[in-house]
């Protein structure tokens, strides 16, 4: 029950947002159904928590405490999204880069966007999976070019070409996996996830290892991984920047998480590490591109963009390290990523707003003007960053002394990249937060509660992680390996 | 010896590598394709073999489900799809002009070198496959890497789109060829993307074409990191 709701009310909202999202009141009925779903999800987390992993609708949906946590992370984002967007698109709107009807295409949209990520997270189909990806592109690809600017037109088309080829592969990768189950399972059930896991030792190596290379890079081209990663910071810096927020903080991870079902399946029939090394060497990869294009960025949502890809290459990294403690280390830097990449964002666009640019140099001193942006704006800087005591430091820490132990190699280039990251992020955006301020009045209150909430919670986990939750995370790093 | 051994494969069989062999040559004529029109007919000539090789293949397996998925296919790739792009072009008014980053000859070239990689990269699958179709898999390989070449090459967004959609049917062919298809469920969420991306495309071009007044995407290359 609680299930059809997760599903059930993002896709009616989107249909019903697709009919009324042009009204004055829409931004409350997004508001509205994404706090619905929210609630839903949260209803079905401790359900999960209580009864363990579920099999619902003839074995196609597939809930345990790995994507459960995916789902409840998904809404509630999801949800202070909507809450920014609120204010955010009146005030776009007011500024005249905005009609009615694009706006109900955004809020139609942004339902139907977590519908398929919520989709893709909870399905048993690896088939359905892929749909469900796709689904998410298709989604997203007329929000990225909403403001109809050439250059948002260009990032859009560049998305939807470089994601379209990409999950493409993902695509061939599925055909191959199906291939392999077939003989083992025949053909009723051979791309359930939960029979694959059962049978896995039984796939036939030599198919496994090609199908999830295709399954990595096109999943990976939306983790945004380099080299398949240009994409990433164009869409990130020309869509609405709730579209950034929902795209760093939510896409990428569900993205990752296909990768992660895959290479379980991929570690059970090779006997080998091929798919760890794979991904950390794509992870390594995205870790050191990232931080040293970093520097070279003039647009802050741009910046932010290729920060998420250095993000994600170290959650890549630590999956592929394997584990408990790298994998429970993963799934923390995920949540923490989110929570603080969405947050950022959230001050971000505000920022933009009042200085009338997304151009760094154009925005100065923000503490002056509107302490609350400007502390939002710093202190989300300080968590990406890895500052202590917030979450993301924990969980950068335990990834490296677990790199030192595991992958000592690897361990010099991690802190050299977060060091160059440190500098150029910081040398960044400590004038835009201090210095003269070049900054105007916004026709409507700001929402800076999404922001200080993702922090407080960021806050939290770098402090003191509840026991259930840990407990959550353990189970959900078991599964993974 | 060698005689009987080539009688002893079967008629259905030697139906499929027929098809397939006219996949591969429409491929390469895609690739070398100058005008749009042609490419969309050409497209919708991909989409008729798709449709016999399924048909083919459903009955001589007797899968019931791949009736269904030859039935989409006709649906989908010869007569909706063709149709829209017809009808964009129309509206768009682009007939002729197709033109390629790198000149047709070296295309050619760099898709033979890309259709031997597809074989050997297919090889090792094809033997481990019990199908009748098996040898196939290569080709419908091959057909996915020359669409990939196709996008690559074009400049103008159109012909990058047909490119991507003869990726997907390189794609379904390699379903069909080498497991009889994938699931029923599957296959509906893969042809229902292709026609929300295809609509949503079409949209897209029209925004293309009001801000450039052209659908040459090298205007759209001032994003850039410097």
């Amino acid at each position: 029950m609680e299930f059809l709701l997760v599903l059930g009310i993002p896709l009616a909202g989107g249909i019903a947002l697709a009919i009324f999202g042009h009204r004055t009141r829409a931004a409350e009925i997004n508001s509205a159904f994404s706090l619905l779903t929210l609630v839903a999800a949260i209803s079905l987390t401790l359900r999960i928590v209580e009864h363990g992993p579920q099999l619902l609708f003839d074995e196609q949906i597939f809930v345990d405490p790995l994507n459960v946590f995916l789902v409840a992370l998904t809404a509630f984002v999801g949800f202070t999204t909507s809450l920014f967007s609120r204010p955010y698109m009146r005030i776009e709107h007011d500024h005249g880069r905005l009609s009615a009807n694009r706006l109900r295409l955004y809020h139609s949209m942004f339902q139907l966007f977590t519908f398929t990520m919520l989709l893709a997270l909870t399905t048993n189909n690896m088939g359905i999976l892929w749909v469900a990806m796709e689904a998410a592109t298709l989604t997203t690809v007329l929000l990225v070019s909403l403001y109809r600017t050439a250059a948002s037109l260009e990032a859009a088309w560049k998305y939807f070409i470089l994601c379209g080829v990409g999950i493409a592969q993902a695509l061939f990768g599925t055909i191959l996996l199906y291939f392999a189950a077939e003989k083992v399972l025949g053909h009723d059930v051979a791309l359930l996830w939960t029979h694959l896991d059962a049978v896995k030792e039984q796939l036939e190596p030599t198919v496994l290892s090609l199908a999830f290379v295709f399954l990595l890079v096109g999943y990976g081209t939306k983790v945004g991984l380099v080299p398949l990663h240009n994409w990433l910071p164009d869409a990130h810096a020309e869509g609405p920047t709730p579209v950034s927020a929902v795209l760093s903080g939510l896409l990428l991870n569900v993205a990752l998480y296909a990768v992660v079902r895959c290479k379980v399946l991929a570690d059970g029939a090779l006997h080998s590490n091929l798919a760890g090394l794979l991904m950390m060497g794509f992870g390594l990869l995205s870790v050191v591109v990232a931080s040293f294009f970093l520097s070279r960025q003039r647009d802050i949502k741009r910046l932010f963009g290729y920060s998420s890809i250095e993000h994600m290459g170290i959650v890549t990294f630590a999956f592929g390290m394997g584990g408990p403690v790298a994998s429970f280390a993963g799934l923390l830097h995920m949540t923490v990523h989110s929570l603080t990449k969405s947050a950022i964002f959230f001050a971000v666009g505000h920022a933009a707003q009042k200085c009338g640019s997304q151009m760094i140099e154009q925005i100065r001193g923000l503490i002056k003007q509107s302490p609350t942006i400007g502390w939002g704006l710093m202190l989300g800087t300080l968590a990406i960053l890895g500052m202590p005591p917030f979450g993301v430091f924990a969980s950068e820490f335990l990834i490296l002394t677990t790199a030192m132990k595991q992958q000592p190699w690897a361990t010099p280039i991690l802190l050299i990249s977060l060091g160059v990251a440190f500098a150029a992020i910081f040398g960044k955006v400590q004038p835009m937060v201090f210095g003269e301020p070049t900054a105007k009045r916004l026709p409507h209150k700001p929402a800076m509660l999404p922001v200080f909430l993702h922090l407080g919670l960021v806050l939290m986990l770098g402090l003191w992680i509840p026991p259930y939750l840990a407990e959550w995370y353990r189970q959900a790093a078991k599964l993974i390996g | 010896m060698s005689d009987n051994l080539h009688l002893a494969i079967p008629l259905y069989a030697q139906v499929i590598n027929l098809l397939a062999a006219i996949l591969l040559l429409l491929s390469f004529a895609m690739l070398a394709q100058r005008r749009i029109l042609s490419l969309i007919n050409l497209f919708m000539a991909q989409g008729m073999v798709l449709f016999a090789s399924t048909a083919v293949v459903a009955a001589a397996t007797d899968q019931h489900h791949l009736y269904w998925s030859a039935l989409i296919t006709l649906v989908l790739k010869v007569f909706l799809l063709p149709w829209i792009l017809h009808r964009l072009i129309r509206r768009l008014n682009v007939k002729w002009d197709v033109e390629t980053l790198i000149n047709i000859p070296t295309t050619m070239m760099i898709g033979l070198v890309l259709v031997i990689f597809s074989f050997n990269l297919a090889l090792p699958i094809s033997e481990l496959a019990g199908t009748i179709t098996r040898s196939t898999l290569g080709i419908a390989m091959a057909a996915v890497m020359l669409a990939f070449l196709m996008m690559i090459t074009r400049s103008k967004a159109v012909p990058q789109v047909i490119g991507f959609l003869a990726m997907e049917n390189g794609l379904f062919f390699a379903a069909t060829s080498a497991t009889y298809g994938m699931p029923m469920v599957v296959e509906l969420g893969i042809a229902l993307d292709v026609l929300v991306g295809m609509v949503i495309l079409g949209v897209f071009f029209f925004q293309i074409r009001e801000q450039f007044d052209s659908l040459d995407i090298r205007h759209m290359e001032k994003l850039k990191d410097d």
